[in-house]
């Protein structure tokens, strides 16, 4: 378009004339066309398809497995369902010994995770905000475990716990008959052995997290405690860490998730055997299989989602309420 | 419809913007008729062909049955589709699989969970097929392969024993003499942990391999009849005779590898290949762990040690695999002739030539070129009175998998308290048994 005027004033620098751009607006044409009847058909099926997927994926999924919570069904055929009210129930909190042992795992899993991987990955963070030197490499190292799934997390761990030819035994040498130490088998270890496995992996994503909540803490903040005279960690204590308000919210929900949906990891390491009981694996291990208790795997399900509902109303009330104010 | 808009700069949702949007919804979409596609993948309706479901997902077994589904074709002229599986999600698949499109014939266990889909009407009798090959297999395996109708529903074609292994060479060193009693067995495991050794390596991460454990000691003290009874969920746990079975093993625990629970078979097999371990009571498949080739020739096994002479070691331990019918084979006469020929001696020789870890079903299969192993063990079983599976093949699947396995696995790790724990699982089984 300007290769006229180039080679016509070839020294000329071509600066645009003021307002050179606004000829070539263009003017909106007064009409627009809406949706036609084809559109309206595709809208239909892009909003009617995810809607019926998701409540036959999710909805339809959750309220019959609630309904099959009061049923024994091994799975062959829908006329093998029978009803039996509470009984599930009633076997699971009476008899299953598995059962309240899974609950407190799941319990101590929450609170191992808020209380070691949560303040290491705040502590991380606010080391690698202050821009020391190799910061990427740091976050690099300690954002890896994130990256990789909890079954793979599990096949090395075991490398490292293995009780036979393990990192561990074999360096303290624990691997004697007369001074073993099993790892995976002891239930007073085996519990405690997969949570420092987990928090490995959970104390970079907890660091992630953190690090993006101080990128967002003004710095004119901590210049005017600096002038204040307080020394790193009343700064911290007393207005960075309030500051950090949200993020907080945000890494009790993910941590409580964490801690219900705990499965993986286990399931690799000793499949909830004996100390390492989870509500997960103990409805996997009643469903799958060749001829399964899909009732009672489901009436444990239904108190895994219970205990999930107890923690996520209130989390979910208090968002809402939150964003009406707003 | 055509609608003239409000202001010249509306920017609201153009037209083109709402159907760019749609890109998105038509892949989802098309991900609907590609998840049902995958149900029936095998839909040869021809009557030249047989389709086969196979868990055989291992290198050596896939080979094997391939070899011999190779032959038939050549024999019949009848091709054969093989649709293989991962080995466990075969396993974890089976209920559905079974209950959709199944193949003409699927690869399965006998004992108990072969029974439980035929009396789900899950599996086709094959009377008829055992009428053409019924002499070549001993009467242990005929009842091996019948449901609790009476009708036959398997063919049988490898099996493998369970019995207490060691190394020639470890004996020879230490004099020792192979055990027939179960005095003889506590002794030589008294003099081997004097010796240095482990007496017997353990090892049940996978919490299976104690059910084989409790399954030599249930057949030696209580019987054969017994031991059916309370797989098949008639006789209570809480009777003496199963705290006898615990008793006695609690009495032989503390010469097992310590931190069992924490160990893979495999592990504790690499303890008897290093000579660490003087014993190993598991399945013949230990030799597996044997690579080398001189280990493997080292490498021998006796009976598990008569405890009660009443029954002395009458039952062997002997899982079988086999072939199963499905309920509506697409090519029945085709799935008949498969089935016939793989009851034949000569398909079971042409598999083992292939896996030589496993012994053939039939009798009238030729066992010169058998190994030293296989030749013991085919002798084990033949002369058996009694063969059983294994706990999670005599009994339903889903009471030893979420009670046994773990019960089991409290049980080797701290042998007290086995009152309260037997009676949990009574408990346990009644709610089990009960719900059909």
């Amino acid at each position: 378009m300007s290769s006229e005027t180039t080679t016509k004033i070839p020294e000329a620098a071509p600066a645009p004339p003021p307002g050179a751009a606004t000829p070539k607006r263009r003017v909106p044409q007064g009409h627009q066309r809406l949706l036609t009847r084809r559109d309206r058909l595709t809208l239909g099926l892009m909003a009617g398809l995810p809607t019926i997927l998701h409540v036959a994926l999710v909805w339809v999924t959750a309220f019959a497995s609630i309904a099959l919570a009061f049923t024994t069904w091994d799975g062959i055929g829908f006329d093998s369902i029978k009803w039996v009210g509470f009984d599930n129930f009633k076997e699971l909190f009476t008899n299953n010994p598995q059962f309240w042992p899974a609950v407190e795992h799941n319990i101590i899993w929450f609170v191992a995770l808020i209380l070691i991987p949560t303040p290491l990955g705040l502590f991380l963070a606010v080391q690698l905000d202050k821009q020391i030197r190799f910061s990427r490499v740091y976050q690099t190292a300690f954002f890896l475990p994130v990256v990789m799934s909890l079954a793979v997390i599990g096949f090395v761990w075991q490398l490292i716990y293995n009780p036979d030819t393990g990192l561990i035994n074999s360096l303290i040498g624990a691997n004697e008959p007369g001074h073993y130490i099993d790892w995976i088998g002891d239930p007073d270890l085996n519990l405690w052995a997969i949570l420092i496995a987990a928090s490995w992996r959970h104390t970079g994503y907890m660091m992630i997290l953190y690090l993006a909540g101080l990128k967002g803490v003004d710095p004119s903040l901590r210049e005017a405690s600096a002038l204040d005279g307080a020394n790193e960690w009343q700064t911290f204590k007393n207005v960075i860490f309030p500051t950090l308000r949200p993020t907080n919210t945000v890494v009790l929900v993910v941590t409580i998730i964490e801690a219900l949906r705990a499965f993986d990891l286990v399931f690799v390491f000793n499949k909830g055997a004996e100390g390492t009981e989870l509500l997960s694996i103990l409805v996997t291990n009643n469903i799958i299989g060749e001829s399964s208790r899909i009732g009672y795997g489901s009436a444990i399900a239904v108190v895994l989602l219970l205990i999930s509902l107890v923690v996520i109303i209130p989390y979910l009330v208090s968002t809402f309420r939150k964003e009406r104010r707003a | 419809m055509h609608r003239s808009s409000p202001g010249q700069s509306m920017p609201g949702t153009s037209r083109r913007t709402v159907l760019r949007g749609l890109g998105g919804a038509a892949v989802l979409g098309a991900g609907i008729p590609l998840l049902s596609a995958c149900a029936g993948s095998s839909a040869s309706s021809d009557t030249k062909t047989v389709t086969v479901g196979s868990n055989a997902s291992d290198a050596v077994p896939k080979k094997g049955y391939a070899d011999v589904y190779a032959a038939f074709t050549k024999q019949s002229g009848i091709a054969v589709d093989i649709n293989t599986k991962d080995h466990n999600t075969f396993q974890e698949q089976i209920n559905t699989y079974l209950q959709g499109t199944p193949d003409d014939v699927f690869q399965w266990f006998a004992g108990y969970r072969m029974q439980f889909f035929a009396s789900k009407g899950l599996a086709a009798p094959i009377d008829d097929v055992w009428k053409t090959i019924g002499d070549n297999f001993p009467s242990a395996m005929h009842d091996l392969s019948k449901g609790q109708d009476g009708k036959y529903y398997l063919v049988p074609l490898t099996t493998s024993p369970w019995a207490v292994f060691y190394r020639k060479s470890v004996f020879q060193k230490y004099g020792y003499e192979v055990p027939t009693t179960w005095d003889a067995y506590v002794a030589l495991c008294r003099q081997m942990k004097k010796d240095g050794l482990v007496p017997i390596a353990y090892g049940d991460k996978d919490a299976w391999p104690a059910m084989g454990s409790f399954d030599q000691l249930n057949f030696r003290l209580n019987g054969y009849d017994f031991h059916v009874e309370l797989m098949a969920g008639k006789a209570s746990w809480t009777d003496a005779k199963v705290r006898k079975v615990f008793d006695t093993w609690a009495e032989t625990l503390p010469y097992h590898q310590e931190g069992a629970v924490g160990r893979t078979w495999q592990d504790a097999a690499q303890t008897l290949v290093a000579k660490k371990a003087g014993m190993y009571m598991l399945g013949m498949f230990v030799a597996q762990q044997f690579s080398n080739k001189a280990d493997l020739d080292d490498l021998d096994f006796f009976a598990f040690p008569e405890i009660d002479p009443a029954y002395g070691q009458d039952t062997v331990e002997a899982p079988t695999d086999g072939i199963m019918l499905s309920k509506k084979p697409k090519n029945h006469a085709g799935s008949v002739k498969l089935l016939e020929f793989l009851g034949t001696a000569q398909a079971e020789e042409i598999y083992l030539k292939a896996d030589p870890s496993l012994i053939a079903a039939s009798t009238k299969a030729d066992t010169s070129g058998y190994s030293a192993l296989q030749k013991k063990g085919y002798e084990m079983i033949s002369q058996a009175k009694h063969l059983t599976q294994f706990m999670d093949r005599d009994s339903r699947p889903d009471f030893t998998s979420t009670v046994m396995q773990p019960a089991l696995q409290k049980f080797i790790r701290d042998p007290k308290g086995i009152d309260s724990l037997l009676s949990s699982i009574e408990r346990q089984k009644k709610t089990i048994f009960a719900s059909g």
